[in-house]
This record gives structure tokens, sequence and C-alpha cells, in this order.
């Protein structure tokens, strides 16, 4: 039978966390987006965490991932106050129209 | 009970949060009494501060913080300029109509998470600090809110430091694996023998730590967000979260990495030569004064870097005596800033301060001073500040990082010389108002002193700074 092992879920983790990666730099389109792929980081990491503290069998990375799940929840909620504050200033939220700092 | 003793100040600091909180939701009104209540609270944290001076290296709760004297000196230099930034700043807020009671309230709890990022002795203690210090930091740079350009700053801030914490945090999930604990002794103990695992975390964090301290190649924030948020706001970004990110990376360099020291020393040589250069290179062009300080920082972070690079005692004593004497120069430069006023609008544009000398000849010298201690100019603080970092390269016979060091000092000072060139010998334009507030003028002229008078008696600092013993 095919095992599931220490590195497979590394591998996923690593993935994931290089879909958020991407997803900041190629996205184009809107801040959303950008919000959405911080977030698959942060999954990412937890992935990590959790797989290696079973394998470890040390059970500070699961307290790690519970602190990660509320930063991450408060970090949605100030990211998307300042996207609604920006849409009230500038009218829209598309990445490549945020330029008006330049220099 | 004895562990509760040892974070008295965090305590301290956390009730006086929650207090002033309470005291600006149930009063209305209260925004200038919450202010100056922060203020005090400030004042009496640092003598709490203070008090544990004399501890010599105390590890508490599990070991997961530490109190030592590199955390009650840099504690204790972060609460001094958080007081001199609120003292400067108040009439510049008021003026912007940005005087709410979240204001001061957000600011000492971005203090908070810098104590507890300074003193942390664990991954998920740095983490929580952290995220405190940086979520707190978010919404004050887009506090201006109908100001489209603070929205702006606030909202490229938060990307691009969420993406920075990320990074940090897969370097920290790594490291967790492969060494086995969150802790930076046992994961000192344990990377003995060299993992890749654990050679990509220290990466990864490096990567993180470097955002947060914005040195290059990760520096790309750093002038949007001076330039968008307030200039109060500016102030902050440019003189505490440094301090503390300084501290994180000692930290870490030195207690969970040291056995890995030839990983990291050529990453953090590269990332201190490239601030330096660009830091040079990239303000020459700028009209906007905030924009222009955003560089200068980035350069000055190369140096401090240099200083850590070297892995050694009295190279991490020079960082220290160097971001020390970099607050004192922030202070001064963004307290000229914030004299540039007229009818309520404030200048921060180059040729605004066009023949500044003819009408403001004291705002001048003070600009004079603090511009040539920017550029490394003896006898004035700045100078000694590089001399103690080039001294300590020079000893590890670092020679390549002290060159570049020196030659991007001679590029950096032709625009520190052009603005004083602007100063002195341009047109001059209409006259600024005079009538400033009491607290700024103190700050002027105590950061303006210390700046002129350092070299007189350096051992002030200096016996502060040898004190701090890390390995």
């Amino acid at each position: 039978m095919f095992e599931v092992g220490l590195g497979h879920y590394l591998t996923l983790g690593a993935i994931i966390f290089t879909i958020g990666l991407v997803g900041i730099f190629l996205n184009r389109k809107n801040v959303i987006v950008l919000l959405m792929s911080i977030e698959l980081i942060l999954l990412a990491v937890n992935i990590n965490l959790v797989s290696f503290s079973i394998f470890i069998d040390d059970l500070s990375g699961q307290i790690f991932t519970l602190f990660i799940l509320t930063v991450a929840a408060a970090e949605a909620a100030i990211g998307l106050a300042i996207i609604v504050v920006y849409f009230r200033n500038a009218g829209t939220i598309r990445v490549e129209e945020i330029e008006k700092l330049k220099g | 009970m004895m562990n509760l003793d040892l974070i008295i100040p965090e305590i301290f600091l956390s009730l006086s949060i929650m207090f002033l909180l309470m005291v600006g939701v149930f009063k209305k009104n209260s925004e200038r009494l919450v202010y100056n209540l922060s203020i005090v609270a400030l004042i009496i944290l640092f003598s709490l501060v203070i008090n544990l001076f004399s501890i010599n290296e105390k590890l508490v709760f599990n070991e997961s913080y530490k109190i030592s004297n590199l955390s009650s000196f840099m504690k204790s230099i972060t609460i001094i300029s958080a007081i001199f930034v609120m003292f400067s700043s108040s009439e510049y807020i008021k003026s912007l109509n940005i005087l709410k009671i979240e204001y001061p309230i957000l600011i000492l709890s971005s203090i908070l998470g810098m104590m507890i990022m300074i003193s942390s002795n664990d991954l998920i203690v740095f983490y929580l600090g952290l995220e405190l210090q940086s979520l707190a930091l978010y919404v004050l740079a887009s506090f201006n809110r109908d100001n489209v350009l603070s929205s702006e700053s606030g909202l490229k801030y938060f990307v691009l430091s969420a993406l920075s914490s990320g990074l940090l945090l897969y370097g920290c999930s790594l490291i967790y694996g492969f060494s086995g604990s969150t802790n930076f002794i046992y994961i000192a103990n344990s990377s003995t023998l060299i993992e890749y695992g654990v050679i990509f975390g220290l990466v990864f964090i490096i990567v993180g730590l470097a955002f947060k301290i914005s040195a290059v190649p990760f520096h790309m924030w750093a002038p949007d967000v001076y330039q968008g948020s307030p200039t109060s706001v500016t102030l902050f970004f440019a003189a505490l979260p440094k301090v503390a990110a300084l501290t994180a990376f000692i930290n870490f360099l030195y207690t969970p990495f040291v056995n890995l020291i030839d990983q990291w020393q050529t990453i953090l040589v590269f990332i201190s030569i490239a601030s330096m250069l660009f830091g040079a290179i990239a303000a020459i062009g700028q009209s906007n004064l905030k924009r222009l300080i955003a560089y200068s920082s980035i350069g000055h972070m190369g140096y401090a870097l240099a200083g850590l690079a070297s892995g050694t005692n009295q190279g991490i004593q020079s960082s220290i005596t160097y971001i020390s004497i970099y607050l004192v120069m922030t202070l001064c430069f963004f307290s000229c800033l914030f004299m540039l006023r007229k009818k309520n609008v404030f200048y921060e544009k180059i040729e605004d301060l066009s023949g500044l000398s003819i009408n403001h000849p004291i705002l001048s010298i003070s600009l004079l001073v603090v511009l040539f201690s920017l550029a490394g100019i003896p006898p004035l603080a700045g100078f000694f500040a590089k001399f103690y970092i080039f001294m300590a390269v020079i000893e590890q016979s670092m020679y390549f990082l002290a060159i570049v060091g020196l030659l991007s000092t001679v590029v950096a000072a032709f625009y520190y010389l052009r603005l004083i060139k602007i100063i002195y010998f341009d047109k001059p334009t209409e006259k600024f108002e005079t009538d400033h507030s009491l607290g700024l003028k103190i700050t002027l002229t105590i950061s303006t002193g210390i700046l002129i008078l350092y070299f007189i008696y350096p051992g002030l600092l200096n016996d502060f700074v040898s004190k701090i013993i890390i390995i």
C-alpha cells in the first residue's frame, strides 16, 4: 500500500506556499486576490507545522497553528478594513491602478 | 512570583492600554486627555524598564522570554524615542485632524508588540509580538483615512508586510520541524549538525526580518509608505520598528543560529552592501523629503547590518550604538520637518527648503547639524556611529564591506550637501509660521544638542552599550 509520509505533507505545504507567493506577484487584477494569497501562505505554514508536530511527536507545533489561525483572522479583518477605506477614496481596488505614490 | 517581577513593564503597558481605551470610550471628547495620559504611561513605563537594568540575564516562562542587558537597553531607547515622537507630533496630529483616541492607543499597542519582540526567546512568542506590532502599524499608516495617499500607503504596507510575515512563518515552521523545538536555546543546541531544512528556514527568516527593517532587496515598500502616511506616523515608522527588528536580528543570529555563522554571514554581507549602495544612489533623484529620508534610512540600516555581519561582540555593540544615534538623527530631522508649516499646511518638498536660512536661522542650523550628522561628518554623532561600525568590520578583515561602506558614504554625502546648499544659497521663499508647541521645540533642541555634544563624552552611551555582551 502507498504510505503517506512527512515528505508528502511537506510537498503539499510547499506547493500551496508557492501558489500563494506566485499569486501575489502575478496578480494584476484585484486586491482581494492578494488577501487570499496571503491566507494561502499562512495555511501552507499551518500544514507544515501540524505535520511536523505529528511526526516529531511534539505538541507545540499544533499550539503554534492555533495562534497563527487567530492572527490570520485579525489580519484579514484589518486588511479588509484598509481595502474599504482605500475604495472609498480612490473608487477602485484594481492592483494596476494603485500607483499614486511614485517617485 | 519571580516571573511576574520581570515582566512588570509589559503588564503595566497592557493594563494602561485597556484603561485608556475605556477612558476614550466612556468619556466624550477625551482625545487630548488620552494622548497626554499615554505620554504619562510611557514615562512610567520607562522608569519601570530602567529598574530592570541591574538584572543580568534571566529566562522566564519556560525559557520563552528573556530579560537581559540587551533587551532592557533596546526597550528603553524604544520608549524614550516613543515619548519624543509623541511630544513632537502632537501639534501636527491636531492640525491634520487625526487626533482620535485610537491614535495613541495604537502607538502604545505597537510598542507592546515591540517589547515582546525584543525580549522573545521562542518562535511563538516572537511571532505574536511581531504581529501585534505590525497589525497596529497597518492601521497607523492608513490613519488619515480621507486621504487617498495615506490609505494607499496603508494598503501597500499591509500587503507586503503580511507577505513578509508569511515568509518568516514558513521559515519558523521549517526550523521547528528540523530542530524539534520552538525555543531558541534548544534550536541552538540541535543545529550543531547542519541540515538543509534548518538552513532553508534561516534564509526565510532573514528575508522576513529584512522586510521589516527595509533592507535591500526587500525595501520596495519603504519609500511609498514613508511618503503616503502622515508625517507623525512616518517618524514612528522610521524610528521604532527598526530598533525592534534589529534586536530580533541580533536575537535570531546570535542565539539559535550562532552555529550557522558561515551560512548567514555571506547573506548579511550581501544585504548590507546592497542596502548601503542602493540607499546612497536611489536618494539622489528624489524631490520629496519624506521619500528621501526613506532611502536614507535604507542606507543607514545597511550600516547597522554591517556591524552585525562581523560576528563579534564589538560588531554588535557598534550596531547598537549606530541605531541609537540613528534614532536621535531621525527625531531631529522630523522635528525640523514638522516646523515647515504655513496656515495649517505642512510642506515636505525639497524646494520648500529653499533659502530657509534667511528667514529661519535657528531652524536652518538644526537642519545643517542633522544633515551633516546623517552624512557622517566629524565631529557630529553620525560620524562616530559610522566610525565604530567600520572599526568593527575592519577588525574582522572584511575590507570589501568597509570599502563599499566608505564609498557609499561619499555618494550619500552628495544629496545631504545638496539640501544644505538649497537651504543656505538658494532664493528664499515665503516665511513659515514660528509658533510651535513646546514639545516640538524641546525635542529639536535636545536632539540637536545630543548630535553636537556627543563627541565630548561618548562614554555616556558607550558605557551602557559595552555592558551588552552576546557571545
